[in-house]
């Protein structure tokens, strides 16, 4: 096989045909190490760790040549976003605050997929902090998205955010899976825009521990790749129980890909009609009804459900998510890691106050500020603890909706991707981009986005699956329903 | 509600962040645009309702009271901006 034809393969694809013996992990490393080196105009990488990927492909070459057991990811090489702390590189969460730090630790995320056999091509590129839609907020630039409109203006594009970096190299095939974090809709909007598939599993899933923190209660690692068998194998890679988490749950991780059927007959799927929102694009509307016909294709029964809270989804989010990061983002302070500003004379309340101000950016500042407000003596109750009782209210609609489905079908994103710079300069327009994602975040719901065709300028459209909790299989096969019917095959043009 | 300039500072204080007065005057209509936007949660009846601090049921996982980790000075140390005698250095905070 050529190295183009490597680079082609998604997951599945190199983990079967490594053990076939078709090709060795090393040329797949090759392939993949040459294909990112390619692509700096993308600027999806902060870092590039091309001799991580060789060293665990030849670990892989000689598991094989020796017959020992081979893990899950042998041969297979991730883009892991900038957001896992990584033992001996760099991790900065695309922030100047850290940047030049270099963990001592593991995520136990990454150390999962490395234990299953897999490599790092690079720290892949993202919102400063995982805040951001558009990859817009990065220290180290925005990432560009592969695609381009049909229009011949070849306006760059945002990949989504804020897992922008994994979105792009995925959906550029320069690594064919990368991690990604969701907090309010930061794997499924970015999937969405760059037409790959992204689930956000269960909260409590994936362990937390070692990814550096934005909302605690709401952050959830999960995996981006080609297709959705590609997912369910990563995923399955990913998750388990983690003692080091107090908040990882207890369970077993289920065979995800064994158990894979786009078999919908006796499934129901809600509508929830309050996803209907106003302006929406007729082109989001349209898809919406061909998702709806899909899964009628695939067996399912159609019901309509009603969700009333989720008009409040996004004002209980940006309570909630900015509040939660002002108390994480405190341990930036000069003082145990990351950059240190001591102007001439300072005292060490100076020294906090500039290391701050210098190591953030313009949305992480106005996140805290939001938080800091938002917890503050006064407005707690009427801010927070109100939030947090609405929160409940989303939560509990959609424990009513499980009681008449099986899985909610919506759009992934109320528009196919922006151009950057397109809503930069207002934040509420940005917000407003994860008003589909960011209820289910706030249940801790699994939920995937696969894509589902092409808007009339070229340009991808996700559909969303969000399932009961713990219930990643039926998200699962739902999506692959749609996957199949849809047959997208639509690849961005190489401009790189 | 509605934040003016001295509360941006006061907050900006609070956060340990420092910010010039242009910093402080761009800060006031963006929080307000953003907190007048959030005031619509004012409409949801919560009477009643629990707030709710997580998405998992159930308690908080305990672990026996024993060290299972530690010894590990060096690293904790290892990205310290400064770092002396086996300690976090910080400028001087008492005279």
């Amino acid at each position: 096989m050529t190295a183009t034809n490597l680079t082609d393969l998604g997951i599945a694809g190199i983990r079967d045909g490594f053990r076939a013996g078709t090709f060795s992990a090393r040329e797949v490393a090759d392939a993949f190490n040459a294909a990112v080196a390619g692509a700096d105009a993308l600027n999806a990488f902060i870092v590039k760790t091309p001799d991580h990927a060789i060293a665990a492909a030849d670990a892989a070459d000689k598991a094989r040549a020796d017959g020992a057991d081979l893990g899950a990811l042998a041969g297979v090489p991730l883009g892991i976003k900038d957001l896992f702390c990584t033992e001996g590189y760099q991790t900065t969460a695309a922030s100047g605050m850290l940047g030049g730090f270099v963990p001592t630790y593991e995520s136990t995320v990454t150390a999962k997929l490395f234990g299953a056999g897999a490599g790092m091509l690079g720290k892949l590129n993202l919102d400063q902090f995982a805040m951001g839609s558009s990859n817009e907020t990065s220290a180290f630039g925005n990432v560009i998205s592969p695609w381009r409109r049909n229009d011949s203006g070849n306006a760059p594009l945002a990949p989504g955010g804020s897992s922008g970096g994994s979105s792009a190299a995925v959906a550029a095939r320069i690594a064919p899976g990368a991690t990604g974090t969701d907090t309010g809709g930061s794997i499924r909007q970015p999937a969405a825009f760059t037409g790959i598939s992204g689930i956000k599993p269960t909260y409590g899933r994936c362990s937390r521990w070692g990814t550096v923190a934005f909302a605690s209660s709401l952050d959830q690692a999960g995996a981006m790749a080609h297709d959705v068998r590609d997912c369910a194998i990563m995923l399955e890679a990913m998750s388990g129980f983690d003692a080091k988490d107090s908040t990882s749950v207890e369970l077993s991780v289920p065979n995800w890909e064994a158990a894979l059927s786009a078999d919908l007959k006796g499934k129901k799927v809600g509508i929830p009609k309050e996803y209907r929102v106003d302006g929406m694009p007729a082109d989001i509307e349209a898809l919406w009804q061909q998702g709806i016909a899909w899964m009628k294709d695939a067996g399912a029964e159609i019901v309509e459900v009603s969700l009333p809270h989720t008009k409040y989804a996004l004002p209980t989010y940006y309570i909630i998510a900015p509040a939660e990061a002002s108390s994480n983002l405190a341990r930036y302070d000069g003082v145990r890691y990351g950059l240190r500003d001591l102007p001439d004379g300072a005292n060490l309340q100076d020294m906090y106050a500039a290391t701050r101000a210098a190591g953030f950016g313009a949305e992480v500042k106005r996140r805290i500020m939001i938080g800091t407000y938002v917890l503050s003596a006064g407005f707690y109750d009427a801010y927070y603890t109100k939030a947090q009782k609405v929160r409940a209210l989303i939560a509990r609609d959609f424990a009513q909706a499980w009681e008449k489905c099986d899985v909610l079908l919506t759009p992934t994103a109320p528009s196919a991707a922006f151009a950057l710079g397109e809503k930069s300069a207002d934040p509420l327009a940005m917000y407003l981009n994860d008003v589909f994602t960011v209820p289910s975040s706030l249940a801790g719901l699994p939920a995937m986005s696969v894509p589902g065709g092409l808007d009339p300028q070229g340009l991808p459209l996700g559909l969303q699956i969000i399932g009961k909790p713990f219930d990643e299989q039926g998200v699962l096969n739902a999506s692959l329903a749609i996957e199949q019917r849809a047959g997208f095959a639509a690849r961005p043009g190489k401009w790189w | 509600m509605s934040v003016d300039a001295a509360t941006v500072r006061k907050i900006a204080s609070l956060a340990r962040i420092a910010m010039t007065e242009g910093d402080v005057d761009a800060m006031v209509p963006e929080l307000n645009n953003i907190l007048g936007w959030i005031e619509q949660l004012g409409e949801v009846d919560t009477a009643g309702v629990e707030p709710m601090a997580s998405v998992i049921p159930g308690h908080q996982r305990l672990r026996a009271d024993v060290v299972t980790d530690g010894d590990v000075r060096d690293k904790v140390l290892a990205n310290a901006p400064q770092a002396e005698h086996g300690f976090f250095a910080v400028p001087k905070v008492i005279e």
